[in-house]
């Protein structure tokens, strides 16, 4: 044997007891922690975990079985969107009436003192109304939605989704926790993103940053609810808002499963590399305390409504106001820039005011709604829009939308550039502009193609 | 070793109790931060839906593993 080679084996054995000797010295050192920890423990404290322990298994065996587990996530989806359909109807309207009756006072007040007819416009017709649209749409799902949702958290649910849909992100190269930082998507990306810290992982934090809007957030499903209220409940009364609500839920599942698909071919192409390691707790089932949260949750979802209807929804609508009165020739501007948009918009199954209501409501996802209703209505007649039958006689009746129009336009609202606030968060957690575009970029191209081959799918099949 | 296993091998309702962590850098030290030192008793709760993860009652807490993570721990089965 050579010098080199048994000079080798040696450095070989040497680095080995070193090795071993290294996870002993490691291996005893947490060893004893945890035996003085455990004889510290075991004279100070008294348990009497058993019992309750013994209930949160059973709710597991449950919530988690192979049966039960898919469905009651599904359900309890479904039921909380039900709540808020058919909570939100009653407030929204008489949310609407009194904004609406004050906007009457307004004008009133306008034409007393003699103020001209476009500071009344740009005011009252604009930046009012555009606030008064997003605290009447957009507020009452809002402060039921969250306030359920956190109930759920409260009480301890969503680590045991986290726990059920795992394998399907394992499957996809990702965390387990992304189910978690998606939870938080519901209530607001932005937040989701942030939540996304929790994950350790940097490729793996990455993808649940970059696919964290494909989960529709507080500001888009008032939205989608009022869509799906209009177009799949008009039927029958009392089954209605339970088909709505479905229809929203299934809405939900599949931008889930969008979202596995976009993880997993991140983790093929950009993002390439294994799973890291996924330990999760499940904690113990707590009562949740149910006043506490309610107040306090519908009173933040309030004061966050409110706010944003005064920084962005209300200088919005005096931009539309602007856009829909400037003229050049004998069109708007709002309506050129609709015309300009609509031949590519139509490929989309959308029209061009609702493509352009998306790019203007770039600031937050909750005024894109608003803002066509508001450029539908400022075309044309006036309308008072206190009713889901007066909503829907404006799509419909005046603007030739039909069951197709409204589901590429859901689709559209699921997967399409987060809003500006969440782009802003995503730029500041991963310190990257690219990443940050790359988050912009995907959910569009997704959004695009997914609305694309709906439309001519649905047309090639004769289904319209 | 007799009934000796890997964690992901023990059926859901039984217990056993850790003998080595297989496991290695961080990993290493992450499963010993939850409490799976040798000689620590740990009782398979629940599978998730779909066979994996699985969830474990390490000291009181539930946590769950991976069969990437679980298959690093041997236990030796209660008798």
């Amino acid at each position: 044997m050579s010098c080199r080679a048994s000079l080798g084996v040696l450095m070989k054995e040497a680095r080995e007891i070193i090795g071993i000797c290294q996870d002993e010295v490691r291996h005893s050192i947490v060893n004893s922690i945890y035996q003085s920890a455990e004889s510290i423990a075991a004279g100070t404290v008294s348990s009497k975990a058993g019992k309750n322990m013994d209930w949160d298994r059973r709710i597991d065996r449950v919530l988690t079985s192979p049966v039960w587990g898919f469905p009651i996530m599904f359900g309890m989806l479904t039921v909380i969107l039900w709540m808020t359909i058919t909570g939100a109807n009653i407030p929204s309207a008489i949310l609407a009436q009194g904004l609406f009756w004050i906007e009457e006072r307004l004008t009133e007040l306008f034409i007393a003192v003699g103020a001209p007819a476009w500071l009344h416009g740009f005011l009252v017709l604009g930046v009012y109304r555009g606030a008064a649209w997003v605290v009447s749409v957009m507020l009452p799902p809002m402060a039921i939605f969250f306030p359920l949702f956190t109930l759920l958290e409260d009480l301890g649910y969503l680590p045991r989704v986290a726990f059920n849909l795992d394998r399907f992100f394992k499957g996809a190269g990702a965390h387990g926790k992304q189910a978690l930082t998606m939870s938080m998507g519901f209530g607001c990306n932005a937040a989701g993103v942030i939540a996304c810290r929790i994950i350790d992982s940097p490729r793996e934090r990455l993808i649940a940053t970059l696919t964290n809007s494909f989960v529709p957030c507080n500001g888009r499903f008032p939205t989608l609810i009022a869509l799906a209220t209009v177009f799949v409940g008009s039927s029958a009364a009392s089954m209605s808002s339970a088909a709505a609500a479905l229809s929203v839920a299934g809405l939900v599942v599949f931008g889930i499963a969008i979202t596995l698909l976009i993880s997993w071919l991140l983790t093929k192409t950009l993002l390439k590399g294994i799973p890291s390691s996924f330990t999760l707790e499940l904690p113990p089932y707590r009562k949740p305390q149910i006043v506490q949260v309610i107040v306090r949750s519908v009173l933040d979802r309030i004061i966050f409504v409110l706010t944003r209807a005064v920084i962005i929804a209300a200088p919005a609508g005096g931009i539309v106001w602007i856009l829909a009165n400037t003229m050049i020739g004998d069109t708007s501007i709002l309506a050129a820039l609709a015309g300009w948009l609509d031949p590519f918009a139509r490929h989309l199954g959308l029209d061009g005011f609702i493509l352009l209501a998306f790019i203007l409501g770039l600031p937050a996802n909750e005024i894109v709604f608003p803002i066509l209703i508001m450029s539908y209505v400022s075309g044309g007649v006036m309308m008072e829009l206190d009713s889901l039958e007066a909503l829907r006689r404006l799509l419909v009746d005046q603007h030739g939308w039909t069951w197709l129009t409204a589901l590429c336009t859901m689709l559209f609202v699921l997967c399409h550039w987060p809003c500006g606030t969440t782009l802003f968060t995503i730029q500041r957690e991963q310190r990257s502009w690219y990443w940050m575009a790359v988050a912009a970029v995907i959910p569009t191209v997704v959004g695009i193609v997914v609305c694309i081959t709906v439309n001519y799918l649905v047309r090639a099949l004769g289904l319209i | 070793m007799a009934g000796s296993k890997t964690l992901n091998q023990l059926p859901v309702g039984s217990a056993a109790v850790v003998r080595r962590v297989n496991a290695g850098g961080i990993m290493q030290r992450r499963l010993l931060d939850l409490g799976l030192v040798p000689g620590t008793r740990v009782e398979a709760v629940g599978r998730s839906p779909l066979g994996d993860p699985i969830a474990y009652n390490i000291r009181g807490a539930v946590i769950a593993l991976r069969q990437e993570e679980s298959s690093l721990v041997l236990v030796e089965l209660e008798s």
